[in-house]
């Protein structure tokens, strides 16, 4: 087994955490003397650095949540004299403005560092040749995955976005070995592959799938991997974090989140107190080595729960699960929680239909409605009307299995719902609340 | 033996909305492909739709070529008279047989009225009806 670092890797429990707490003091006492926006912040919360005297105490200081970031843009929240800033990304603004992260060369060689020992984590170095297909420019993916493949030595192909058929032929002529991509992406590409007669599994090197940026399941995992004969290793992050950080090592079992670089809590949505251990709540984390856009008790949206359990790899830092849906991603039907991942999870399960599907949530009267649009498979048509009838109510009452709520279910026609490059918008809500 | 008489229906799969009959409708057309007969089965929100051509394979082609999701069908294409007690000639030995019949749907042709049958068990149905002197199309008929 390969490590990056392996002393820091391989800490002990005990060790790492004294190193967290002094980080994040030195942090906490540099902010306050140094940045108006914590300065202000902490002051209101009536904290002060001293009152920092144990990890534990982390509990003490206020939240920053993405609209502190919206609120001061451009740079209210920076940190650093302005000269010493070397990149800035931003946020594409979906809701109002964007928002603007920007960095010191510090900044980026900790982000390159955190990815980097992902990528060495999962079996990469100098043999591979690593396609980036996630956008490059204002977007933090392409760069992110880019600096952290040339620091294990890896050799970058720098495709970005789009034109999936040239992608292939980079794959097919470079003999690419891993490809930085979303999974919906990672699934499109397979398919226009098929089309142009290339299967990825035989006619490729590829090995290994850097996928992220969309939550998805470990049925979708299972699938991508046996389909396209790759491993799928699911990366996390964020730009307001600094960018793709995080990712699962080679065991393909809990993503890594580095304990030098951050800290990670696990949030009661409810009462915004920590959940008990190995349950899912709202990612609450803390950079702790971050110098132009410090991030303390950043509540990323995102829900997982965290697994405190010692990795097959040797690593000793705590991972999180899969990221389970967005706090705001969450659809509330008829009083219940739904997550856009669930049906995913739910239509896994059905090997007649494709991965592909669209929910469209309506309310009739004072009734929420709910309903799954999902492509039939070619193979899996068959000219007997009863079976497809049949299909239909075994997809509609797994969905109820696992939503707790009944859903309707249409089956629609081989590629004809719309594919998504970035991140996949799958629900239409045309409730007029 | 039988093999003659499976005839190749096509089967289609296609979402219930306007327009998907015409534009497959307009495809039969641009490659010259005369329907005989057809019918729509209507499912909740989608339709299978079959139909008996005169070159199955060129249709099934260029359908295929759409992304329109098709496939081929067995069915027993049966030959009756157009007069009052045609059908019930044919489907009486069937009945007698104990073949069930899944689905059908009829055509009236030039020369003689055409009962379409999709059975479950297709080469028995085939021996039970000529064993009745009933007389069945044969694939070459459709090329």
């Amino acid at each position: 087994m390969a490590y990056l670092d392996e002393h820091m890797e391989t800490i002990s429990r005990e060790e790492l955490e004294e190193l967290q707490y002094k980080l994040l003091r030195s942090q906490v006492t540099r902010l306050y003397s140094s940045s108006p926006f914590y300065h202000a912040r902490m002051r209101e919360a009536k904290v002060h650095p001293d009152d920092i005297r144990s990890l534990q105490d982390i509990v003490k200081l206020p939240f920053v949540h993405k609209k502190d970031l919206r609120d001061n843009y451009p740079e209210g929240m920076l940190s650093v004299p302005r000269r010493e800033v070397i990149r800035y990304h931003a946020s594409s603004g979906t809701t109002g403005k964007p928002t603007v992260v920007c960095y010191t060369r510090k900044d980026i060689d900790t982000w390159t560092e955190s990815l980097a020992r992902g990528l060495t984590s999962i079996g990469l170095g100098p043999d591979d040749v690593i396609q980036v297909s996630n956008t490059y420019g204002l977007f933090s993916g392409g760069l992110g995955f880019h600096y952290a493949a040339e620091r294990i030595g890896a050799a970058v192909v720098p495709a970005s976005t789009g034109n999936t058929e040239r992608q292939i032929e980079l794959i097919l002529d470079l003999g690419v070995t891993a490809m930085a991509a979303t999974p919906s992406y990672m699934l499109h590409l397979g398919e226009v592959a098929e089309k142009m007669g290339v299967s990825i599994k035989k006619d490729t090197k590829l090995k290994v799938g850097l996928l992220g940026g969309e939550p998805w399941s470990i049925k979708m995992r299972d699938r991508i991997d046996e389909w396209l004969g790759i491993k799928g290793i699911n990366c996390y992050g964020s730009s307001e974090m600094y960018g793709p950080m995080f990712t699962e090592c080679s065991e393909q079992d809990g993503i890594h989140i580095w304990g030098d670089i951050a800290y990670a809590e696990i949030l009661d949505q409810e009462t915004g107190g920590p959940v008990a251990p190995g349950e899912k709540g709202e990612l609450v984390l803390t950079m702790l080595q971050k110098e132009a856009l410090p991030m303390i008790r950043y509540r990323v949206g995102d829900v997982t729960e965290m697994v405190d359990e010692p990795c097959a790899c040797g690593r000793t830092h705590p991972k999180i699960r899969r990221i389970f849906g967005r706090v705001d991603d969450m659809l509330i039907i008829r009083g219940i929680n739904v997550f856009p991942s669930q049906v995913e999870h739910a239509l896994m399960g059905i090997p007649e239909v494709g991965e592909h599907f669209q929910i469209v949530v309506d309310r009739k009267g004072a009734l929420d409605t709910m309903l799954v649009r999902v492509e039939l498979k070619k193979e899996a048509f068959t000219d007997n009307i009863v079976q497809l009838m049949d299909l239909r109510e075994r997809i509609a009452y797994r969905l109820r299995g696992i939503l707790n709520i009944k859903a309707a279910v249409e089956l629609v026609e081989p590629d004809t719902l719309q594919r998504f490059e970035g991140k996949a918008k799958r629900v239409i809500d045309r409730r007029d609340i | 033996m039988y093999q003659k008489y499976r005839i190749k229906q096509l089967s289609i799969f296609s979402e219930n909305r306007p327009g998907r009959l015409a534009a497959l409708a307009k495809a039969m057309m641009e490659e010259d492909v005369n329907i005989y007969a057809f019918s729509i089965a209507e499912g909740a929100g989608y339709g299978v739709i079959r139909a008996l051509v005169d070159h199955p394979e060129k249709a099934f082609k260029k359908l295929s070529s759409m992304g329109v999701t098709v496939r081929y069908t067995d069915v027993l294409a049966v030959e009756m008279e157009d007069r009052p007690g045609g059908l019930y000639e044919v489907v009486r030995t069937l009945a007698e047989a104990g073949i069930n019949i899944e689905y059908s749907y009829a055509y009236s042709g030039k020369r003689c009225a055409v009962v379409i049958l999709r059975v479950e068990n297709i080469d028995r149905a085939a021996e039970t009806l000529l064993e009745e002197g009933v007389r069945l199309l044969e694939i070459s008929q459709f090329t």
